[in-house]
C-alpha cells in the first residue's frame, strides 16, 4: 500500500502530465486549423491542374508524343515508394497506419519478385521502415526544419523523383500518405503518380472538354512541362493532407490522454482520501484506547 | 468600357486573384499577350514575368509570376503560376536567390539543350529583375 506522501506525489505528477497533454491538444487544434486552411487554399490549383491536364491529354489523344512520365517505361520491375509521414510522434496511430500500408505493399511487391526502393519523407516513417527494410531505403527527406510547408518543399521531392526516373531508377512510383477525412479519421492512401493515371484524366474530360484549344507552344511541349509540375502538385497535396491529418490525429490522441489523466486523478484521489480517513480513524482509536486505559 | 471576364490567378499555395477584369497581360512563352473577353481558347506556358491585370473597377494590379500555365477560354482566364506575388511584395533577396540558382543550373547543365534552356530561363529572370526593380 503506497503511503499518503507517495499518493500525493503521484497525483501531482499526473496533474502535471494532464496539463501538458491539454496544452498539446490546444496547440494541435490551432495548428490543425491552419493546416486545414492551407490544404483548402491549395485545392483550386490542383483542381485546375487536373482539368488542364485532362484537356491536353484529350488534345494529343493520349498516345504518340506523350512523355514517358505519363506513359511509363512499359515495365513494372522496379517500384519506388515515397512514404510521407509526420516528423513527430504522439499522434496516435497516424504514422504506424501509413507505415503499415507501405509495409504490406512492400511485402507484396517483394513476394512478386519486384525490386523496391523507398524514399522516406518524415522521420517517423523512416524510423519504422528502417527496422525491416533498411537496405531498400535510398533517400530520406527531412522536413523538421520547415515551419510552414511551401510548394518548394514538395517541388524538391518531386524533382528528386523525376530525376531518378529519368535515370531509369524505377518504373512505377507510388505515393503513400494519409488522406485527411476528418479530425478523427485519416485514411492511409497509396496513390500511383508515375506513370500518371491517363485513364482517370480522360474520364474527367467528358464534362467540359469540347473547346478547341490553340496551343502555344505545341501540346506535347506543354505536356512535358505540365506533367512534372503535376507530380509536384500531387506531392504537395499529399504533404498538406498529411500535415492536417497529423494535427487531427494528435488532437484526438491528446484529448484521449487528457481524459485518461483525469480518470487516473479521480481514482488516485479516492484512494488518497480513503487512506487519509483510515489514518485519522486509526489515530482516534489510539487516542481513545489510550484514554480508556488510564 | 470593355466587357469584363473572369480572371483567376492561382499559385500552389493559394488563390491570389479571382475577379472580373477588363484585360490581362500575360507573359506567354512565345511573347506577351493581352487577353480580353471572348478570347479564343488558348493554352500556353508562361515565362517568368509580370502579369498586369486591369480590373473592371478601373484599377491596375501587377503580379510577378515565375513560370506556369495559362488556360484561356472565351468565358475566362485561369493562370496557374508556379509561384506568384504582387509586385509590391516582391522580395529582392528571393529574386536574387532564384537568379543565383538559375546561374548554377546553367553552369551544371550536362548537354547543350539543357544549358540553353537554363540560360534562357536565367535571361528571363534577369529581364524580370530589371523590369520590376527601379535601378
Amino acid at each position: 500500500m503506497p503511503s499518503l506522501k507517495d499518493l500525493r506525489n503521484r497525483i501531482a505528477s499526473v496533474k502535471a502530465t494532464q496539463k501538458i497533454t491539454k496544452a498539446m491538444q490546444m496547440v494541435a487544434a490551432a495548428k490543425l486549423r491552419r493546416a486545414q486552411e492551407a490544404a483548402e487554399a491549395a485545392r483550386p490549383y490542383s483542381e485546375r491542374m487536373g482539368s488542364v491536364l485532362a484537356n491536353i491529354t484529350q488534345a494529343i489523344g493520349g498516345g504518340g508524343d506523350a512523355p514517358a512520365l505519363m506513359t511509363g517505361t512499359g515495365k513494372d520491375d522496379v517500384h519506388l515508394l515515397v512514404v510521407c509521414t509526420a516528423e513527430r510522434g504522439l499522434c496516435g496511430g497516424f504514422n504506424s497506419q501509413i507505415a503499415r500500408l507501405a509495409r504490406d505493399h512492400i511485402r507484396k511487391l517483394l513476394a512478386d519478385g519486384k525490386q523496391v526502393k523507398i524514399i522516406c519523407v518524415g522521420k517517423k516513417g523512416f524510423d519504422i521502415l528502417r527496422r525491416d527494410y533498411a537496405s531498400l531505403i535510398i533517400d530520406r527527406v527531412d522536413l523538421r526544419e520547415v515551419k510552414t510547408l511551401g510548394f518548394v518543399n514538395a517541388d524538391a521531392i518531386a524533382k528528386k523523383v523525376i530525376h531518378l526516373f529519368n535515370e531509369g531508377g524505377f518504373d512505377i512510383c507510388t505515393l503513400f500518405y494519409s488522406q485527411f477525412k476528418s479530425v478523427i479519421s485519416q485514411i492511409p492512401t497509396a496513390q500511383q503518380i508515375i506513370p500518371a493515371g491517363v485513364a482517370s484524366a480522360q474520364a474527367e474530360v467528358t464534362d467540359g472538354g469540347n473547346a478547341v484549344y490553340e496551343y502555344e507552344p505545341e501540346p506535347g511541349e506543354i505536356l512535358s512541362d505540365l506533367i512534372p509540375r503535376n507530380i509536384s502538385v500531387q506531392v504537395f497535396r499529399a504533404l498538406l493532407e498529411n500535415a492536417a491529418g497529423e494535427m487531427g490525429a494528435k488532437m484526438s490522441a491528446m484529448d484521449n490522454a487528457t481524459r485518461n489523466a483525469g480518470e487516473m486523478i479521480n481514482k488516485l484521489s479516492i484512494t488518497y482520501n480513503r487512506q487519509r480517513q483510515a489514518q485519522i480513524t486509526k489515530e482516534l482509536i489510539e487516542i481513545i484506547s489510550g484514554a480508556e486505559a488510564l | 468600357m470593355a466587357e469584363a471576364f473572369k480572371f483567376e490567378l492561382v499559385s500552389p499555395e493559394r488563390l491570389l486573384v479571382s475577379e472580373q477584369v477588363e484585360s490581362v497581360v500575360i507573359p506567354g512563352a512565345e511573347g506577351e499577350m493581352t487577353v480580353m473577353a471572348h478570347h479564343a481558347p488558348v493554352m500556353t506556358t508562361i515565362k517568368p514575368g509580370v502579369v498586369t491585370v486591369k480590373t473592371s473597377a478601373g484599377g491596375e494590379e501587377r503580379y510577378v509570376v515565375f513560370g506556369g500555365f495559362a488556360d484561356i477560354v472565351p468565358a475566362g482566364c485561369t493562370l496557374l503560376a508556379e509561384s506568384a506575388v504582387a509586385v509590391k511584395d516582391v522580395d529582392r533577396a528571393d529574386l536574387a536567390r532564384r537568379i543565383q540558382e538559375a546561374k548554377e543550373d546553367a553552369a551544371d547543365a550536362k548537354d547543350d539543350q539543357a544549358r540553353s534552356k537554363a540560360e534562357q530561363f536565367l535571361s528571363q529572370l534577369t529581364t524580370l529583375e530589371g523590369a520590376i526593380l527601379p535601378a
